[in-house]
């Protein structure tokens, strides 16, 4: 069974009429599935992993890990991107509306790029619960959004990360479409005390395996 | 592995850029435009989607990525290839779903193509763009009576 959740998923309202209701059709992969972008005509800067750059307010974090993929390998050299809410719950999106403070100096935006190893590190601060609309008094647990490109189409991901913990999450729909119980814990990062700088950040450990084939590099 | 979640409603300041949709400058020579809006299962639009697409030729390769407006429409700059692989992303989609674009005007390739060699007329005709004045149109129907055909990885 796949890992992923199933597309419809009425306790998450939104599924009802964006769920295809057709099964997906195998696909035979061809070279345009098995490869994928490299960015390498827009590259990342080194301060963009530090969305605190500006001086955020909040609980300052260290949020790292090592993207592989599904046979263990290292994925170097990919791109992460990750979005997050403010200290206080809010995107600095227009489109949301909730009313909780703003803060001028972070925008919660940032990406990384893996090194030689698939380590990834972010510099950010905690981000805060927030109510949404999908049931009476429903609200999302703190959490960052990551999408991830591995090696190829196939790999693509998009996922949110979570704090361990948190008491929203058994009646949060959205990381409970995960069925199965340990897929679901690995959404969850783990406190990693190994990480924390001292005196100034703790730190999270969320490591990321990608499925799906990629080209087998060439032999040289 | 590590489980999809959804990309949810608020990305549009964080993943879009402005060179996003152009897989290749506007200058580029035979380059185009491939529009197309997006629709839920009531064929209202979806303002808040993400395409994605990716291009590989002997020639050439390229990434493109748009965000919906609240019209649910999306446009790529790009140029030909067999087809085009994407990628939609949406608040209420706990997965991407996955497509190809493919062009009617390259009736040759298609006729060959492994893939829209397994489809019936109906699920094959939601691959194919439609010509438009300044490129092609693609629309996409994550459900109902005029599903988009998606694929499995």
């Amino acid at each position: 069974m796949t890992v992923h959740p199933p597309l419809l998923w009425p306790a998450y309202k939104s599924t009802l009429l964006r769920a295809p209701s057709k099964a997906p059709v195998p696909l035979q992969l061809s070279v345009s599935e098995l490869t994928g972008p490299t960015f390498s005509d827009r590259p990342v800067e080194a301060h963009e992993s530090d969305l605190t750059r500006q001086g955020a307010i909040g609980e300052r974090l260290i949020v790292h890990g090592v993207l592989r993929d599904d046979t263990g390998r290292p994925i170097p050299h990919s791109v992460i991107e990750v979005w997050q809410t403010n200290a206080a719950g809010r995107y600095a999106n227009r489109a949301d509306q909730h009313p909780a403070p703003l803060d001028p100096n972070f925008t919660g935006v940032g990406r990384c790029v893996t090194d030689a190893q698939g380590h990834y590190r972010f510099q950010t601060i905690r981000p805060g619960a927030y109510p949404w609309r999908n049931h009476d008094n429903a609200w999302r647990p703190a959490h960052i959004h990551f999408s991830l490109f591995g090696r190829a189409f196939t790999q693509r991901l998009i996922t949110q990360m979570y704090f361990p913990g948190d008491p929203l999450f058994d009646q949060d729909p959205v990381l409970n479409s995960v069925r199965d119980p340990a897929a679901r814990q690995r959404l969850i990062s783990a406190f990693d005390l190994s990480a924390t700088e001292p005196e100034w950040a703790l730190a999270y450990r969320f490591d990321i395996v990608l499925g799906g084939q990629s080209a087998t590099p060439m032999e040289p | 592995m590590t489980p999809s979640q959804t990309i949810g409603p608020f990305f549009t300041h964080a993943l879009p850029y402005p060179e996003g949709p152009l897989v290749v400058p506007l200058s580029q020579p035979h380059s185009f435009w491939v529009r197309g809006k997006v629709f839920d299962g009531v064929n209202a639009p979806v303002p808040d989607a993400l395409i994605e697409s990716w291009q590989v030729t002997d020639e050439f390769s390229g990434f493109g990525r748009c965000p919906t407006d609240e019209e649910g429409n999306w446009a790529l700059h790009t140029v030909k290839a067999p087809y085009l692989v994407l990628s939609v992303f949406a608040r209420g989609l706990l997965n991407r779903v996955v497509t190809r674009i493919y062009f009617p005007d390259q009736e040759q390739l298609n006729a060959t193509d492994p893939v829209l060699a397994t489809l019936d007329d109906t699920a094959r005709a939601t691959l194919l763009a439609r010509a438009a004045d300044d490129g092609y149109t693609f629309d996409i129907h994550l459900q109902g009576e005029h599903e988009t055909t998606f694929f499995a990885l």
